[in-house]
């Protein structure tokens, strides 16, 4: 049955698309797929960073966007949106985010959460 | 008939072209009706077979036939399915813009090292960067989906080699112009 079919043989340059695919697709699975515990919570207001916060302590947190106050809850290591005032609750049903790298936003009240590591790889370099 | 009776009746003049595309969609359609029923175990994850028809197309006629029969199976099957514009139709139609842009780019590659596997894979890629676009802008605005990506585009790479593959078969085995013996 195989034999029957007449393949044509690899070219170099599918070779080469196939293996840069495999890279890209393992690049893929290496940065979103990491179960690394996230230590700090960032929360931006508009595009300004409101505040960072450590995961390590229970906490809720009120803000004041331009829809309303957006309260975020931190517990055990995570953090959530736990009530929005925007009409679509998008944020909120995301519910908890625990690794690092992980973030919700909440577009119409501006507010948006990212989860940090313990420390950024490079906050600045010197020569 | 009878001039008087003739006249009732809307005549669209066809061109052979017409006809060929039509032909070549009903292909198209028929692979995607048929995956539209395969069970799958992701939503989201299929193999594109209707591609191949798109590549074929490509390969045998020129970009603009491809991209009608594309459209038009985009079309004509959502209404089979009854999803016409429904996400599952934006999905589809934002893939199959996405992966005939790539096409229309990959096409220029020199032939002798690039294949149709080539332009499979790629248009596979952009059939899903299309889809996620979608499903990011309008279905599911959070970042939740992000887990998801890796396999999404996992699979577009292995379905895209295997249609790039079946593809390249079908050429070799239709050396001929398709509208010689069949137009």
């Amino acid at each position: 049955m195989v034999s029957a079919l007449k393949w044509s043989k690899p070219l170099l340059g599918d070779v080469l698309v196939i293996l840069f695919g495999l890279i890209f697709v393992s690049y893929l699975f290496k940065s979103l797929w990491h179960n690394e515990q996230a230590a700090k919570l960032q929360i931006r207001l508009g595009d300004k960073i409101y505040a960072t916060f450590s995961l390590d302590q229970n906490r809720n947190i009120d803000i004041q966007g331009p829809l309303g106050v957006t309260r975020i809850v931190i517990a055990n290591g995570k953090a959530r949106f736990a009530s929005s005032p925007c009409p679509n609750q998008y944020c909120v049903h995301q519910g908890w985010l625990s690794h690092k790298g992980q973030a919700a936003i909440c577009l119409p009240n501006q507010v948006s959460l990212e989860l940090l590591g313990a420390k950024k790889p490079f906050d600045s370099l010197n020569y | 008939m009878t001039k008087f009776q003739k006249k009732k009746f809307i005549e669209i003049q066809t061109t052979a072209d017409d006809h060929r595309v039509a032909k070549l969609a009903a292909f198209a359609i028929g692979l995607h009706l048929i995956e539209a029923f395969l069970p799958s175990p992701l939503p989201g994850v299929k193999p594109g077979l209707a591609n191949i028809v798109t590549l074929f197309v490509l390969y045998r006629f020129d970009f603009a036939t491809a991209a009608w029969v594309s459209f038009l199976r985009v079309f004509a099957s959502s209404l089979l399915l009854g999803n016409f514009l429904s996400p599952t139709f934006a999905l589809s139609l934002s893939g199959a813009v996405l992966s005939l842009a790539a096409l229309f780019f990959a096409q220029n590659l020199p032939r002798r090292y690039f294949s149709a596997v080539t332009l499979s894979v790629f248009a596979a890629f952009a059939h899903m960067v299309g889809q996620l676009l979608v499903v990011r802008v309008w279905l599911i605005p959070n970042a939740g989906i992000a887990y998801l990506i890796p396999i999404f585009m996992a699979a577009a790479l292995m379905f895209g080699v295997v249609n790039g593959l079946l593809t390249n078969y079908l050429l070799r085995i239709n050396p001929a112009k398709l509208d010689e013996d069949k137009g």
